[in-house]
């Protein structure tokens, strides 16, 4: 007799029964951020492993003996300068100024190979005095935590630099400025991964 | 110029919050200015220069204050980075970003804090010559 609740016109509605438009890339930045947390989970078990194992020398070489600070502070200069050089770009693309984005994004990339150069020459000279990873436990946590990050900058630049091609060819359109953007988060984020590194690392292993 | 910006990236966050307008739903991300990525900066760079220096050039005696020192630092400027350099914010994207950070830290806290005690633990308790003096086992 009476009409159900459900054909009612006034009734509220309670499902989204239409596709409802979603902007392109809408959800990338949000995926992309997820991804970043997740990684987060990566160095975080890293950073515990090298907690845990980072005082075992097995009469081997010492933080003291291994590492030079000098060189680690020009390294943590080289990327935080990438940092705020990669904002620089960030706030010329969304002026849509093309090659001032180009010009600032080199720069980063450059800096970061600078950072990668001086890690692999560390990594060299400590493997050169025969402190490798199967030397201890210290040093396989050492490696295993730095490498990982250096592998992440290393591909940063990688992408920095397919990047730089896409923007020079096709200019700054939407789907560009997502991946810069996206790049930009990922670079930062190894940023702040460095922050715990060159403390918990290097600057409390020189006190142990 | 890049205040209209902001105030467009905060009615735009507002306006998805309330209902979903599809023309809404574009990144609600903040981009920063010129001014806050240089205060990002200028501070990141103050963080990172003073643990290096009490390192460095050994200003105080007590390790265990030195340590305790360089951490606070640490934390202090990972949180700038993520203010300045990543836009963290409580707002962007309805909240999510904030939320999906949020609980990495509480995961980090955990692993990190966890694996710590225990394997201290383990370390201190298991150790051979801990519970046998010569002496005692010799009886």
């Amino acid at each position: 007799m009476s009409a159900t609740p459900t054909t009612t016109a006034d009734a509220p509605e309670f499902y989204e029964l239409t596709e409802h438009h979603h902007a392109p890339h809408g959800s990338t930045a949000i995926g992309f951020w997820l991804y970043l947390m997740s990684d987060c989970l990566i160095f975080a078990t890293l950073f515990a492993v090298y907690g845990v194992l980072g005082g075992n020398y097995a009469a081997g070489p010492s933080p003291a003996h291994l590492f030079d600070l000098k060189l680690v502070a020009l390294s943590t200069t080289a990327l935080l300068l990438s940092s705020i050089t990669y904002g620089f770009a960030m706030l010329n693309m969304d002026e849509d100024k093309k090659e001032r984005t180009l010009f600032w994004l080199g720069l980063t990339g450059l800096l970061g190979a600078v950072f990668l150069a001086l890690t692999l020459y560390e990594f060299y000279h400590m493997i050169h005095e025969g402190a490798v990873p199967q030397r201890s436990a210290f040093l396989s946590a050492f490696f295993v935590l730095v490498g990982t990050h250096a592998l992440h900058v290393a591909f940063g630049i990688l992408w920095l630099g397919v990047l730089m091609v896409q923007v020079a060819q096709h200019g700054i359109h939407a789907s560009n400025r997502i991946r810069v953007q996206c790049l930009s988060m990922f670079w930062h984020f190894l940023d702040v991964i460095w922050i715990g590194v060159f403390t918990v690392v290097y600057l409390m292993g020189m006190l142990r | 110029m890049s205040q209209t910006k902001t105030v467009d990236h905060a009615t735009a966050s507002k306006m998805a919050h309330a209902h979903p307008n599809p023309a809404a739903h574009g990144d609600g991300h903040d981009h920063g200015t010129r001014r806050s990525y240089l205060t990002g900066f200028a501070l990141a760079a103050i963080l990172t220069a003073i643990p290096f220096w009490l390192v460095m050039g050994g200003v105080i005696e007590d390790k265990l204050v030195t340590t305790l020192l360089i951490m606070a630092f640490g934390m202090a400027q990972i949180l700038v980075h993520m203010i300045y350099f990543l836009h963290m914010n409580t707002k962007s994207e309805g909240g999510w970003t904030f939320m999906a950070a949020m609980f990495t830290i509480i995961i980090i806290v955990i692993a990190l804090s966890g694996s710590l005690w225990v394997m201290y633990h383990l370390n201190t308790n298991m150790m051979p010559g801990h519970n046998m003096d010569p002496a005692t086992l010799l009886q």
